[in-house]
């Protein structure tokens, strides 16, 4: 019913071979495009933004990042906080050395630092796996955060360890610090994880993905066909880290304003982007939004049903929140292992052979 | 995920309280690894609203609503609390965390809503001259390092010469406020500091108090918060750390510090700028309105210890600040640029506190347009674990104004120029 497939021929291997094959999923994906970019700007206000959508936003960017390295390319990390540190702080020095460069390019040269942080603490993914990296990747998260903490540099001296972001504007609009509109705020954001989640797309559906993947069936079949490794998951750890330390440079820029580097990019967040591309689906775009949805909107869905709703005390709330997302981690982990993309999958597929099942 | 969206679009259209009087939101935690110390803080903030509207219908008239909203002490949550309650007309907010405080002063300044934080948050932002919607009356993290200075000197009869002073803190913007004071202090008077680290939330100190047992510090002074305050005075008592040359901040100093210490926790000294027990005539209004009409926030164990009568003291303060504006703006239902008005022009006296029930228990306080910082005294009380009392051993102490006065420019001077800020008040 939802799906009508008669008809919709494919005559060449261009359009056998896009994105959304399937023009009912083609036109959908334009209308959330379209949503996106052209009602919801017009309507958001201070908190559907600073609560619900930026948070999402960026959350998601780093997701696409981490699903990156785990999920196309097998290698596990725990060091995302670290690396979204990494964005924030850069960004931060950047900001106020050069206040004439527009804080795009700012955000972008942050992501750019990352990388190659990132690409550092990678090479000992050549030789480790596993479990071994997630520990290696664990030291990374620690010694990054200590780093920002003990060197006064980074955060220019002041004297709390804060950063706090100065106001940048894009064409005249603030984009950065306490005055900047909503739309703005989350504008900046969207065409940001539109453009990276695009790339990331196409990248996946590349050469370089099909190495990255190829690397994370069986790293030494792929050595034989002849993937080469050290290309190969240093290319994962770059473009996973660029990702994730542009999430990191919004987090702080756009979305926080002023963070501390223990209590933002602890080792909770971390878990939290993990948890998402677990939830969401390992190796799946999609599955990075649907992760972030999932662990961004649930409580603060939560909060307002159990609070605001129902007038529950505010910490018996807090706690049953806790276990109610807990309780749906675990009951997606044993219902659903391969995350909510793969419902999505499947619930598609049954839609497109609905109402005659066979 | 457009489901989600519409379901909580609808969620959302209901759960915005009915817009009413005055909303105070009480930022609060009673979950996390900082609970121990957010629950009585929130009680006491709550009890005091709930007590001026069961007794006088409000202030002026207008009944006070304190919406609560969870952050467990996280910033993000702040961030959303803080846009959550915002549209509802809120005209003080008081968020009891420094981080969530960095994080709210450019918004509120923004937004033209008042932010109040006795004794936390950024110290600079005494300096009303730079920072206009932000009190941090009546006293701050410079000040309480000084003023447990200035109890050190007077036990060693005037000269910390030579003297090894430890700080352990909480390695978070909250715990790195006092650095810069201490360190001028130590210039000035000769001293050595060692500064000890502790990461949030600070359940592990095992290496921190072995480098105190192995330094020997003739003194160690504690800013820690939640946790990491009850593991440190036991550490140190498992070291055998003499007690009374333990100073904690206010914010490391509350009953539920000290007593899982046991005995061993006698001597034990914190500074605070209020006093503390349930002997303030206040209470008989409190047990009567509050308590036993079983209105009374949180489980009602906590009335009278320091935490609750600190979250009490905030409360007073901003009602006081309420009643100010509602006097200069002549009207009752005050908007928050008003209420911003009644902060800047607050006078509370001796004579007032006592009318409230509460005397004795704080300074009185005299804010103008460049001063948003208050007196800055303090008393230092010490732990008596047999009645499981504070007892106050100093009389009101004031700060070394010499040494804070030009941090206090400088820091807020830094912050102006990075803002862009024109000085107010000129």
């Amino acid at each position: 019913m939802l799906y009508r497939e008669a008809g919709d021929f494919k005559t060449s291997y261009a359009s056998d071979s896009q994105t959304f094959p399937i023009r009912f999923d083609r036109w959908r994906y334009w209308a959330v495009v379209a949503v996106a970019f052209g009602v919801i700007p017009f309507v958001i206000d201070d908190y559907w933004a600073n609560a619900v959508a930026v948070p999402f936003l960026i959350y998601a960017i780093a997701a696409i990042g981490l699903n990156i390295l785990t999920g196309y390319c097998g290698q596990v990390s725990l060091g995302t906080g670290g690396f979204m540190a990494v964005g924030a702080y850069a960004c931060y020095k950047l900001m106020t050395a050069f206040p004439e460069v527009s804080v795009l390019i700012h955000v972008l040269l942050a992501g750019g630092v990352t990388a190659l942080v990132g690409v550092l603490f990678g090479l000992p993914s050549l030789r480790i796996k596993g479990f071994y990296l997630a520990v290696a990747t664990l030291a990374a998260q620690f010694f990054l955060v200590w780093l920002f903490n003990k060197v006064p540099w980074f955060y220019n001296y002041s004297a709390s360890g804060q950063i706090t972001v100065p106001e940048r504007t894009i064409l005249g609009v603030a984009v950065t610090g306490a005055n900047t509109p909503a739309w703005a705020k989350y504008l900046f954001c969207l065409v940001l994880l539109f453009v990276l989640a695009w790339v990331a797309r196409n990248l996946t559906r590349g050469s370089v993905g099909r190495k990255w993947m190829a690397i994370r069936d069986m790293d030494i079949a792929a050595e034989i066909i002849g993937v080469n490794p050290l290309t190969t998951k240093l290319s994962a750890f770059a473009v996973s880290s660029f990702y994730i330390g542009i999430a990191g440079a919004l987090f702080f820029a756009v979305y926080l304003g002023a963070v501390e580097v223990g209590e933002a990019f602890g080792i909770q967040k971390s878990f939290v982007v993990l948890f998402m591309i677990i939830i969401g689906g390992l190796g799946s775009i999609f599955g990075s939004f649907a992760g972030a949805a999932f662990l961004v909107l649930l409580p603060v869905l939560l909060k307002n049903v159990l609070v605001g709703q129902l007038g529950w005390a505010t910490d018996l709330a807090a706690h049953v929140e806790l276990m109610i997302v807990g309780g749906l981690i675990v009951a997606f982990l044993i219902y659903e292992p391969h995350g909510i993309a793969q419902l999505w999958k499947l619930a598609k597929e049954k839609l497109r052979l609905w109402p005659f099942p066979h | 995920m457009r489901k989600t969206l519409t379901a909580l679009a609808l969620v959302m259209a209901g759960a915005v309280p009915a817009l009413a009087d005055i909303v105070v939101p009480n930022l609060s935690y009673r979950t996390g690894p900082f609970a121990a110390n957010g629950i009585p803080y929130a009680d006491g903030f709550a009890d005091y609203f709930t007590l001026l509207n069961e007794r006088d219908g409000g202030i002026g008239g207008e009944k006070i609503q304190v919406p609560e909203c969870e952050t467990a002490y996280n910033t993000e949550k702040g961030v959303e609390c803080y846009e959550a309650t915002k549209g509802t007309g809120a005209v003080v907010y008081n968020p009891l965390s420094t981080g969530i405080t960095y994080q709210l002063i450019p918004k509120v300044t923004a937004d033209g809503i008042t932010l109040y934080t006795p004794g936390y948050g950024r110290t600079s932002s005494a300096n009303g001259k730079v920072f206009a919607n932000v009190f941090n009356y009546p006293a701050n993290y410079w000040d309480g390092a000084s003023i447990i200075i200035k109890n050190m000197l007077e036990q060693e009869g005037d000269s910390l010469e030579g003297k090894k002073i430890a700080l352990i803190y909480h390695n978070s913007a909250y715990g790195k406020e006092p650095i810069a004071t201490l360190q001028a202090l130590a210039a000035k008077h000769s001293f050595e500091l060692v500064e000890i680290p502790v990461d949030s939330p600070g359940q592990e100190q095992k290496s921190q108090w072995l480098q105190i047992r192995r330094d020997k510090p003739d003194y160690v002074i504690m800013y820690g918060w939640g946790v990491m305050n009850a593991v440190a005075i036991q550490e140190a008592v498992a070291i055998q750390y003499p007690m009374d040359h333990f100073y904690g901040i206010w914010w490391s100093g509350s009953e539920n510090d000290v007593v899982p210490a046991g005995d061993a926790a006698n001597g034990y000294k914190m500074i605070s700028f209020h006093g503390t027990g349930a002997d303030y005539p206040v209470y008989t209004d409190l047990k009567k309105y509050v308590y036993d009409a079983g209105k009374a926030a949180g489980d009602g164990s906590n009335p009278g210890n320091v935490l609750y009568s600190r979250g009490m003291y905030a409360a007073m303060v901003i009602s006081e600040a309420i009643r100010k504006s509602q006097e200069i703006a002549g009207h009752a239902a005050v908007t928050p640029a008003e209420v911003r008005d009644g902060f800047e022009a607050l006078d509370l006296t001796e004579a007032r506190l006592a009318e409230l029930g509460l005397p004795g228990f704080a300074q009185p306080i005299k804010a103008t347009c460049d001063d948003h910082g208050g007196p800055g005294t303090a008393m230092i009380f010490q732990w008596d674990a047999a009645t499981k009392k504070w007892n106050a051993v100093s009389d009101w102490l004031g700060a070394d104004t010499e040494v804070i006065d030009p941090l206090v420019a400088a820091d807020s001077a830094a912050f102006a120029a990075e803002n862009a800020i024109t000085e107010r008040c000129n």
